[in-house]
């Protein structure tokens, strides 16, 4: 099967300084493919230029084997490419549903169709088997951390979307928290999306990760499955640079 | 966050969303939950309206009570009250209009150039002087969204602007009369009893029917719903509201009802009315409105979602010069004329007081229309009342100040409690 997602020789500089030297990264449907590095690998210009935020300078970029441009948040979208930021995006001062459906309200002679929107909110969480959201209509401000993320999480596959990107969604989780959310990760993925997650801490990588994309310097050091590697030998190609040849690290 | 707040179980998994308690009990614990954890919307406004009706029918039961203040009073407020509808919109993404009053007062002069100087038609001039204060709005939001000037300063510069345009067009001293029937009616006339009745009944079971077919048909979707009974409170509210309203302004409130009868309720509620339920629907029912609060709420955030929040920052602006002009001719009309000062001195403050009165938020986010109602109603007793009291003017923008100091403490110490206890 070809892969869903698909990066040849990414190039992208913010004037003097080059940030991504020729990156490749490929994403496959059903799997949860985690991006790690040391700060200032490149990991966020990575994934804001495949959400069409920033553009590459250079490179190849294919979605489900088809060369694609990528020049705008919408685009991204049209392709069923949705990232949820680590802060999250969400409006305090509106309600689940809204912000689920936010900029993207449904519409009954041309305004604001509330009850498919809090059904179709109630259908995705509950595809989902979010059980932790007492009602879809309280504010987003009362909720909790998790209860935050898994709300950034459902709006981001309310739309059938293909490639979901989750930018360190566990950072400011409690434990009991971040188990939720991984385990949401890993629901992703089973249900068939390919799921791109970004990640400083190996616990959760480890945990979820099918393939392990390492960032050094703006270059990929290599794509390795989890199941085939070690920890040690992860974290030694984060602080060199270079994949580990066998052995234990 | 602990895990077993997030963790809680819920009895039946398939509506996520437990049953309210539906008791009167009920219903009043969830509302007083809301209080405490900050939401206290209009009952602060509301709570001192109703004690500050009290204090004047009590240190001026003649005056203060009788149907002729009461129907002067709504005329007194209706200018500031319909500026402060505006401002609401504006107010709502955390931005201010200090030249609202301002551009008020200059298309009120464009209608009177234009109806009385150039004799147009009715309708021509109107749609130039709405127009006029849309322009303005415009303006105003280009700077403000497309430069990124902050909207206090460039509103203050239009502030000064506009009221140089204003006596420019008008002449020092000068005053503009207006001739029109209409326009002078839109402030001063009232209209016949039973038409006043009618629309009172039309808008009781208006929202009675509109709000329970809306329940039932969410009920039978299993969805979110209010009580039964909260219904049934708030419908019974309002009948009673507007048939005391109604009923007192079909009084006969003449001092001599053998020359002029003087009765029914006066238009300007009307306008208000209307403009409060077409805005309210507006910012409640519309796409457009969830994107005005989203913007107020968390501009980087509705950016990235795909909602374009320059169109929307531009169209609140040019909403509230627009309601402006409307506001301006309102004050104009009810004086007959147009002045240099038109729209000018406490006008502009008072409107902002309202909005901030009734529960609207000066962080952004959060208000409604029916705030700039209360409010303005508050700003308006109070000065009606004092001034029966035969304070002098000073003390009454002292005490003006005063409520606009609590309302705003009350706004700001309701957001910090919000914060704490995560609602908003």
């Amino acid at each position: 099967m070809s892969p869903l997602l698909e990066l040849h020789g990414v190039e992208k500089s913010f004037g003097a300084v080059q940030v991504l030297r020729g990156v490749d990264l490929s994403v496959r449907a059903g799997r949860v493919t985690a991006l790690v590095g040391d700060n200032g690998a490149g990991k966020s210009t990575l994934v804001k230029g495949m959400a069409g935020i920033h553009l590459f300078d250079a490179g190849d970029y294919l979605f489900e084997g088809e060369p694609v441009k990528v020049t705008s948040p919408k685009d991204a979208a049209a392709l069923g490419i949705e990232v949820v930021y680590q802060d999250l995006a969400l409006c305090d001062n509106l309600d689940v549903v809204h912000n689920m459906f936010l900029g993207r309200e449904m519409r009954r002679f041309r305004l604001v169709d509330e009850d498919t929107m809090e059904q179709r909110a109630r259908e995705t969480l509950d595809g989902l088997s979010v059980r932790t959201l007492k009602s879809v209509r309280t504010p987003v401000a009362s909720l909790s951390g998790g209860q935050r993320q898994t709300v950034a999480i459902a709006r981001a596959v309310l739309w059938n979307s293909k490639l979901v990107i989750l930018d360190e969604p566990t950072a400011a989780l409690g434990v009991a928290q971040t188990e939720q959310v991984l385990r949401l990760v890993r629901r992703l993925a089973d249900r068939g999306l390919g799921v791109v997650l970004i990640s400083h801490n190996l616990n959760d990588v480890f945990e979820v990760a099918d393939d392990i994309a390492v960032l050094h310097l703006g270059r990929m050091v290599g794509q390795i499955e989890a199941a085939s590697t070690t920890r040690g030998r992860v974290v030694e190609a984060i602080t060199t640079g270079v994949v580990p040849e066998g052995g234990a690290a | 966050m602990s895990a077993d707040v997030d963790d809680r179980p819920v009895a039946d998994p398939a509506s996520p969303d437990p049953m309210p308690d539906n008791s009167l009990g009920g219903i009043l614990r969830a509302y007083l939950a809301k209080i405490k954890g900050g939401e206290v919307g209009s009952l602060p406004a509301v709570l001192g309206l109703i004690a500050l009706v009290v204090v004047f029918s009590a240190l001026r039961p003649e005056q203060f009570t009788n149907s002729f203040n009461f129907a002067n009073l709504i005329g007194q407020s209706a200018g500031v009250t319909v500026l402060a509808m505006g401002l609401v919109f504006v107010l709502l993404l955390g931005e201010i209009d200090l030249s609202a009053g301002f551009a008020g007062g200059t298309c009120a002069g464009v209608l009177g150039v234009f109806l009385t100087r150039q004799e147009w038609p009715l309708l021509p001039a109107l749609v130039a002087a709405l127009l006029t204060g849309a322009v303005i709005g415009l303006l105003i939001g280009l700077l403000v969204a497309r430069l990124g000037i902050p909207s206090f300063v460039v509103t203050l510069a239009a502030f000064l602007g506009l009221q140089g345009v204003l006596l420019t067009m008008i002449g020092e001293g000068g005053t503009i009369p207006y001739r029109n029937d209409f326009i002078n009616g839109l402030n001063n006339a009232n209209l016949p009893v039973w038409l006043g009745w009618t629309l009172g009944i039309v808008c009781i079971v208006g929202y009675a029917v509109s709000t329970y077919v809306t329940d039932a048909r969410r009920r039978a979707k299993n969805l979110t719903v209010q009580p039964i009974l909260l219904w049934a409170l708030k419908t019974g509210l309002l009948t009673v509201v507007v048939l005391a309203v109604v009923g007192y302004l079909s009084v006969e409130r003449s001092r001599n009802p053998a020359l002029t009868s003087l009765k029914g309720v006066p238009v300007s509620l009307l306008v208000i009315v209307g403009l409060l339920i077409v805005l309210t629907f507006m910012l409640t029912r519309t796409a457009w409105g969830r994107h005005v609060y989203a913007v107020g709420g968390n501009a980087e955030a509705a950016r990235r979602a795909g909602i374009n929040v320059f169109r929307v920052r531009l169209s609140c602006f040019i909403l509230c010069s627009t309601m402006a002009a409307m506001a301006g001719i309102m004050i104009a009309s009810r004086t007959n004329s147009v002045n240099p000062n038109t729209g000018g001195e406490t006008t502009l403050l008072y409107a902002v007081g309202a909005a901030v009165i009734g529960g609207t938020s000066l962080f952004g986010g959060k208000g409604r229309v029916i705030d700039a109602v209360i409010g303005g109603t508050v700003v308006a007793v109070i000065d009606n009342g004092m001034g029966l009291l035969d304070q002098p003017q000073g003390t009454v923008w002292m005490v003006t100040g005063l409520v606009l100091l609590v309302a705003a403490s009350v706004d700001a110490l309701s957001r910090r409690r919000a914060s704490a206890t995560g609602h908003v």
